[in-house]
Formats: structure tokens, C-alpha cells, sequence
């Protein structure tokens, strides 16, 4: 490294600060009041902003989705029409993926943790980071907006010419999906600025947590793909409003250019969903199985191949929208590259359990969750990948299933483990520990028991978002329906018992689960700049071999080696103590 | 571990059927010998290394190389040979032998219509012979649709503005049925057509013969069998509810008011008019959405319809 040329050799004098275990003022006690939060700049306060902003519309979606199950119930019309029918497909939809999955990590947790990975005060551009907020929630406006104002019915991926001659306000909704575009390019601008600049003394790149890799390479697609959907979005608009013809066919424009350019962004987009959640993985499996990650390097690299290869694969959506053979074939190629870093971590992840100890608290218990339902996911995803195959399943129920096991099955699993990983560390109150457990076993069976079947009807020749349907596919309907209410029931469990935890629950002691991650080496709740000291790093997150005293060292002040110390990031910390 | 396949695929009928679900069945295998094996290495881990004191201490293992270049180097395998198959299935299903039998497809907002070489149309009934390469011209008149037949293994989507084609071979004489299977809108999951498969000989009867079968009906039992065929019944019932269009019940003789705010008496030339130009005089609270059956219904049809709505009160 650079960085460890001997003239650019600093020795800091480091002490121990072990983390205070009730402390007095914290962030959740300092700046207080409706007008404190709504102009804070503070990332802890800003994420616990999004998170509740992104459960509002899990909520809000998961109820559109139990709605749908419920129709489906019978072959014909039961108490919705069609059209009602699909503007909640449209909506569930649209909500999950753009307002709940992709600000889900990234902004909720990763806005909470990624400054107290780092050792430092806050991101790089606390207001930029406020402003994004904001810029989401008037995007959520304009889509509650279309919604009361004639709806939306032209599924998520508003595919043209449909989109352009539908009734119902698709371009207040559109706009409100362009409005949220710049958030999320805002957030990941920021992240890789701080992941950049503001790393604690000491703090190489081999020494950042995977989950700020995962977080890294998140924001790379962010800033990459995010762009073009806004630009997708607006030519949508303006074919729309004023008949220029982009993607009509009626006026001259192409509609398969309009699934090239959704999907450009779309395909990433689902990484960007996903990877973060990879990240939450491998800080649970450490963590719980105390032991060092397996394979560090690989899995950090991995997701920055990942991130990469993704942009390459946008075709694997559109095999039989009639696209030339060489274009399917080289899509469905580079589809199955992008596998293998996939597994690549899966191994890595199931190697660090290898003679680890492994604690199966309720945030382990959603991540061996995660490995069996994301493995179904990504094997099942090679079956789609597979052209002749694909041609079968594409657009039925199969693909439904699929994608619902990798973003449900993974990312809201991960999602969920990274709550209750966090949870302490945000609010200081511990949870149920039995409940939690519950409610997770009630999610697994609800979860299979919703998505199985619809892989069998799917393989079946089930097309998706069909409002009536043969009755031979009732039985397979019906278990799905019955699981997505058992689903429903584990989610209320779980509201139930983190709202009993924020109101009665056990204070949580700084480090509950005996992690080496630099967060849980402050008190819980952190104070309002995180630490009250600079920390200092010498060893790895991961590096359980060390004594506990290793991970709590760092400088008096709290400049966080920035401001007066202009050239923290070239000095080296003697590392052999 | 063929029953696996056999319970979730539907029955194939078509000559590259088999090999798609080979191939089907090939990455189930897989995929579940995987899946099981990870799974129980993970639960074994799980138990076999479960926290015994708050004391324990794990060894130092960072990395191994050689166990990451195994776990890359044999998925990479077992993708590319699917990858490799797939690709092979694909291209018998892209290329369609020179001597195949034509048909045009045409989707239109809810139906299917069918021209055959002979001049003959269908409306959501696709009549194939079995045992000859038949390959489809699929167009769509006005949003995304997909032609879908699942136990052909075929699908393909209509595009506005240009012709898509697939073809397939039926093995057997029999029936089947084929989806829309790109979302086209409120009557998106009705837009479905039955195959009739027929054997070589019946093909060319059908095809000679066609509409002369109808000869024997009344115009009333002639217009009862259109209404059906033609897929009228996705958006017009005869119940009195009210679907994407209005109902046919009651509807002859009827005063209606229309979306420029003048008012017609449902009569037979109203009704004429409402088939081969639909969208000329739109029902009051209606969407122009009706596709046009000019070219696709004769004028003995359309009074057999005419004559069957009479009838509906």
C-alpha cells in the first residue's frame, strides 16, 4: 500500500475507550422535537426516517398483495373487477421495487451503519443526505397522487405502447418514479464519497466491512443505471403529453426500444436491491458463528463483479419479445457469468460456519433462511437463463415465483436480519428473543408455502398477471393465497413485538452479540456524533483471534482525524500491538 | 426423477417438447442435489459447531484458494453446458423448415385471429394438422401481446409495426389451448383461443369445408356459435353485467346514448356499423377499445348475429 511508505509513517498515541454501557445523551435524547428531525442532518436520525418511511409502504404493498392473493382465491371475479385488478398488480409493484427494496438497505440501514462502520461523525454530505429524504418522500407524493387520481394500470414496468394509451394518470406516477430516481443517485453519490474520504485512521480497504463493500458496489449501479431510467421515464412522458413518437408504434416510435431501456436500468436495479442484502449476510454469519469471514477478498470482489456484469445482461428480459438469436444467445451467456460470483459467495458464506460457534439467535435464524430461499432463487433463475427453456416460462407464474424468492426470499430476509442485527444499536432496547424466533419460522413456512406452488402452475403454462384463470390452476391458488396470509400474520408478529420492544423493552448493552464491527464498539443508542473519541483501526472487523480491547482503541477528540488533521488517511498506526 | 418433471410440466406435444424438458428436468436434478447438499452442510455446521460456552474461541481460517477455484471452476462447468444446451434447444425452436405450413396471427385487444392460406379466417380457434411443421406470422393490431401455447413449449411475442414468427410440429391430433401472455389490459387474462389440432386429413377437410358446417344452423344458433367464437363474450356478456363493453342482453331496439352526446336506437345497422368500424359511434361510459372484424366476418355472420341478439332480452 501506498499509504505505508516510511516517510508517511505517523505513530498515534491510541488508548482504549470501551463504550459506555447506560449512556446519559444520545442520539435519540439530543435534538429533539418534530422540527429537530424534519431538519436534521444527522444520519442515524435520517435513517430511522426512511426506515419508517419504507415499513409505511412494505405495509402499504404487502396489503395490496394480500388483496390480489385474496381475488385469486376463484377462477372468476370474486369482489374485485379487472381493472381494479390490475391497477393494485401495478401498484404492489411499483411500490415494493421502487419505494420499499431499492431505499430498503442502502438508505434505511446502510445510512444508519455505513458512518459508524467508518468511525466517523456522519456521511460525507449530511445535507445532501437530508435532501435525498426528501427528494423521496415528494416522489412517494406524486405516486400517492396518481393513485387517488385514476390510478395506474400498466404493471411496474409501464411496458409501451400500453403505457402510452392507457387511461389512469401513468404519468403523474412515472414522475414520481423519475422524483426518486435522484434520491437514490444522491445516496449512492454519497456513500462512495464517505467510503472514500472518511475512513477512520488506520482503516485500509482490507479493513472496511463487507457490508460497506456491498454498499460500495451498490452505489456504483446506482449512479450508473438510475439515469437512464429517469431518462426512459421522461422520453415515457413526453410521448405521452406531447405525441412524440419514442415507443408508439403509432407514431413512428419502437416499443421494443422502451423494454431495452427499462430494463437497462431494471436489470441492475435488481442488484441494487440484492447486494446490500449480501452484505448484511456476511456480517450476521461472522458475527453469530464468531469467526472470521471466509474468503474476504472474494466475496468483496464478487460483488463489485457482480455490479459489473450486471449491466451486461438487461437482454435475459426479453427473449421472446423478438430479439435477433445472437443477441438472446449472448445475453443468456453473460446471464450465467453473473451466477458464478453469486455462488461464489454462497460457498464462502456456508465456509465461515466451519468450525465457528455458532449462535442461532433470531438475526442467524433469517439468514440460514436467506441461504435456502436465495439458493431456490438463483438456481431457478439458471433455469430461466436457459433459452429454450425460458421460452416455456417466460411471463408465467415460474418467473413470478423466481423473482419473489430472490427479492422476498432474499433481500427482504436479509432485510429483516439486518433489523434485528441493528435493532439494539439503534434504539438500545433488546427484543423477544423467543417471538422474534417465532415469527421468523412463521415467515418460512408462509413464505414457501405463497411462492411454491406458483412455481409449479407457472411451469404449467400459468401466465402471469392474469385476473381469471382455468380452474385446473384453483388448487395451486389457493395454497398460495393460504401461505401469503400465514405470511401476513408472521409480519403482524413482528410489528407486535418490536413495538412492545421500543415502548417496555430490555435495555441492550453496547455489544449484544459480542461482534468485532466497529459498530458495536459505541454505546447503544451512539451519541450524536457516533463516538466520543476518534476511533483508531488495527485490525479487521472479522479478526476474532484478537481480545476484544483490540477493536475499542482510538485518539482523544472527535475530529474523527478529518478537519485540522488534514492528512489522517496517509499516516499508518503501528499495527503489530 | 422424471416425475418431477411430469407433475409440473403440462403434457408435450410438439416435437421439440422433449428436449426443453430434458433439459427442464437436467437443471432440477442439479439444482436439487445442490440445494440439498448445501443445505444440510449449513444445518450440520449449525449443529456441529453450535455456541457451547461464551468462551469458545474458532480457529484463524481466512482463505484457501484452492477450494475457491473449485467452487468457481464446477458451477462454471455445469452453467456452460446448460448455457450450451439451451442455446441448441432454442435455435430448433427459432428455425422452421422450409416446407412449413404458414398461418397468420393477428392479436388484437381481446382476441385472436387466424388466416390461413386459403383465405379462411378463424377468431380464437387455431386449427392445426398434427405431424406437419407449422409456423406462425404473429402480428398485433395495437398493444404487446404474446402468443403462448404451452404444450408446444412455444412462445412469442406480437409487436405493432412487426411481424415475430414461430413455428412447431403437434405430434398428436387433440386439443390445447393458447394464452395471451404479455399484459394487454383489463381483458388481458381472457384473451385466450383453443388449438384444435386435427390430423393431416381433417386439417384439409376443415380447411375446404370450414364455415359450410355452419349451413345446417339457424341464423340464431349460427349467431349463439359466433358470438362465442369470436371472442364477443370476452367483453360483452349476455347477463346484463357490465364488462369492458355493454352487455348484449336487452340491447336490440334499445335507445343509447354515445360519447359525443347524441343518441342512436340499436338497430341492425347500428349494429353492422358497431362490427366492421367499431369505434366509430362509442357507447356512453365505453372505452374505443373494440377491435374491427372487417374482413373477418361475412355478411351472413354478421346477420346471424344481428338475428341472435334479437333474440336476448
Amino acid at each position: 500500500m501506498a499509504t505505508s511508505e516510511t516517510s508517511n509513517i505517523k505513530r498515534l498515541q491510541v488508548r482504549r475507550f470501551k463504550p459506555e454501557e447506560n449512556p446519559k445523551s444520545t442520539y435519540l435524547t439530543e435534538e429533539t422535537g418534530i422540527w429537530a428531525w424534519m431538519t436534521t442532518v444527522d444520519h442515524k436520525k435520517i435513517g430511522l426516517m426512511y426506515l419508517a418511511s419504507i415499513l409505511f409502504f412494505f405495509f402499504v404493498g404487502g396489503t395490496l398483495a394480500l388483496l390480489l392473493r385474496t381475488e385469486l382465491l376463484t377462477p372468476a371475479q370474486s369482489f374485485i373487477t379487472a381493472d381494479t385488478y390490475n391497477q393494485i398488480f401495478t401498484l404492489h409493484g411499483a411500490i415494493m421495487v421502487f419505494f420499499f427494496l431499492v431505499p430498503s438497505v442502502p438508505a434505511a440501514l446502510g445510512n444508519f451503519v455505513l458512518p459508524l462502520q467508518l468511525g466517523c461523525k456522519d456521511v460525507a454530505f449530511p445535507r445532501v443526505n437530508l435532501l435525498s429524504y426528501y427528494i423521496y418522500v415528494i416522489g412517494a407524493v406524486f405516486t400517492l397522487i396518481a393513485i387517488f387520481t385514476g390510478g395506474v394500470d400498466t404493471g411496474w414496468t409501464f411496458y409501451t405502447p400500453y403505457s402510452a394509451t392507457t387511461g389512469g394518470n401513468v404519468m403523474m406516477m412515472t414522475l414520481g418514479v423519475f422524483i426518486l430516481g435522484f434520491s437514490s443517485i444522491l445516496t449512492g453519490v454519497n456513500f462512495i464519497v464517505t467510503i472514500h474520504r472518511l475512513r477512520s485512521p488506520g482503516q485500509t480497504w482490507n479493513k472496511i466491512s463487507l457490508f460497506l463493500w456491498s454498499l460500495y458496489a451498490t452505489s456504483i449501479i446506482q449512479i450508473l443505471a438510475t439515469p437512464v431510467l429517469a431518462i426512459t421515464l421522461l422520453l415515457l412522458t413526453m410521448e405521452r403529453a406531447l405525441h412524440i413518437g419514442i415507443f408508439d408504434p403509432a407514431l413512428g416510435g419502437d416499443p421494443v426500444l422502451y423494454q431495452h431501456f427499462f430494463w437497462f436500468y431494471s436489470h441492475p436495479a435488481v442488484y441494487i436491491m440484492i447486494v446490500p442484502g449480501f452484505g448484511i449476510v456476511s456480517e450476521i454469519i461472522s458475527t453469530f458463528s464468531r469467526k472470521h469471514i471466509f474468503g474476504y477478498w472474494a466475496i468483496a470482489l464478487s460483488s463489485l463483479a457482480i455490479a459489473f456484469i450486471g449491466f451486461l445482461v438487461w437482454g435475459h428480459h426479453m427473449f421472446t419479445a423478438g430479439q435477433s438469436s445472437l443477441a438472446n444467445m449472448v445475453f443468456s451467456f453473460l446471464t450465467f457469468l453473473v451466477g458464478i460470483p453469486t455462488g461464489i459467495k454462497i460457498f464462502n458464506w456456508v465456509a465461515t460456519m466451519y468450525k465457528g460457534s455458532i449462535d442461532m439467535k433470531t438475526p442467524m435464524l433469517y439468514i440460514m433462511a436467506f441461504l435456502f430461499l436465495f439458493m431456490i432463487g438463483g438456481f431457478t433463475g439458471i433455469m430461466l437463463g436457459s433459452l429454450a427453456v425460458d421460452i416455456h416460462l417466460h411471463d408465467t407464474y415460474y418467473v413470478v415465483a423466481h423473482f419473489h424468492y430472490v427479492m422476498m426470499g432474499g433481500m427482504v430476509m436479509a432485510f429483516l436480519g439486518g433489523l434485528h442485527y441493528w435493532w439494539p444499536k439503534m434504539f438500545g432496547k433488546m427484543y423477544n428473543e423467543f417471538w422474534a424466533r417465532i415469527a421468523c419460522v412463521v415467515i418460512f413456512i408462509g413464505f414457501n408455502l405463497t411462492f411454491l406452488p406458483q412455481f409449479v402452475m407457472g411451469s404449467m403454462g400459468m401466465p402471469r398477471r392474469y385476473f381469471n384463470y382455468l380452474e385446473q390452476f384453483q388448487g395451486y391458488h389457493q395454497a398460495s393465497t393460504y401461505g401469503s396470509y400465514i405470511l401476513g400474520i408472521g409480519f403482524l408478529i413482528i410489528a407486535a413485538y418490536l413495538l412492545h420492544s421500543l415502548l417496555r423493552g430490555k435495555k441492550a448493552p453496547p455489544n449484544p452479540w459480542g461482534s468485532r464491527a466497529m459498530e458495536w464498539q459505541t454505546s447503544s443508542p451512539p451519541s450524536l456524533h457516533n463516538y466520543e473519541h476518534t476511533p483508531v483501526v488495527i485490525n479487521g472487523p472479522y479478526d476474532y483471534h484478537k481480545p476484544m480491547s483490540e477493536f475499542q482503541l482510538g485518539i482523544e477528540g472527535s475530529h474523527n482525524g478529518h478537519g485540522e488533521h488534514q492528512h489522517t488517511e496517509t499516516k499508518t498506526v503501528e499495527a503489530d500491538k | 426423477m422424471n416425475r418431477l418433471s411430469d407433475f409440473m410440466l403440462p403434457p408435450a406435444n410438439s416435437t421439440f417438447a422433449a428436449e426443453t424438458d430434458a433439459l427442464f428436468n437436467f437443471i432440477n436434478v442439479v439444482s436439487l442435489i445442490l440445494l440439498i447438499g448445501i443445505t444440510v452442510t449449513m444445518i450440520y455446521f449449525a449443529i456441529k459447531y453450535r455456541r457451547k460456552s461464551e468462551d469458545d474461541t474458532t480457529p484463524l481460517i481466512t482463505h484457501n484458494s484452492k477450494l475457491e477455484i473449485t467452487w468457481s471452476v464446477i458451477p462454471l462447468i455445469l452453467v456452460m453446458i446448460v448455457f450450451g444446451w439451451g442455446y441448441n434447444g432454442y435455435l430448433t425452436k427459432t428455425n422452421a423448415p422450409d416446407n412449413a405450413y404458414e398461418i397468420r396471427a393477428i392479436a388484437k385487444s381481446w382476441l385472436w385471429e387466424f388466416h390461413y392460406q386459403t383465405g379462411h379466417v378463424s377468431v380464437n380457434e387455431l386449427h392445426v394438422p398434427a405431424n406437419r411443421p407449422v409456423k406462425m406470422i404473429i402480428s398485433s393490431d395495437d398493444v404487446l401481446h404474446s402468443f403462448y401455447i404451452p404444450e408446444f413449449r412455444v412462445k412469442m411475442d406480437a409487436v405493432p409495426n412487426r411481424y415475430t414468427s414461430v413455428w412447431f410440429e403437434a405430434i398428436e391430433p387433440g386439443e390445447a389451448i393458447l394464452y395471451c401472455a404479455e399484459y394487454c389490459g383489463s381483458a388481458h387474462s381472457n384473451m385466450l383461443a383453443d388449438v384444435v389440432i386435427h390430423s393431416q386429413e381433417d386439417f384439409e377437410t376443415w380447411l375446404e369445408t370450414g364455415d359450410a358446417i355452419d349451413d345446417d344452423l339457424s341464423p340464431v344458433e349460427l349467431g349463439e356459435q359466433l358470438v362465442q367464437r369470436q371472442g364477443c363474450l370476452a367483453c360483452h356478456s349476455t347477463d346484463g353485467s357490465t364488462l369492458q363493453g355493454p352487455t348484449f342482453q336487452g340491447i336490440f331496439g334499445r335507445d343509447r346514448l354515445l360519447t359525443d352526446g347524441s343518441t342512436v336506437t340499436v338497430d341492425e345497422n347500428y349494429i353492422r356499423q358497431s362490427i366492421i368500424e367499431p369505434n366509430t359511434q362509442v357507447a356512453e361510459g365505453f372505452a374505443p377499445i373494440m377491435p374491427t372484424y372487417a374482413g373477418s366476418l361475412n355478411d351472413r355472420q354478421i346477420d346471424a348475429i344481428i338475428e341472435y341478439l334479437k333474440t336476448l332480452d
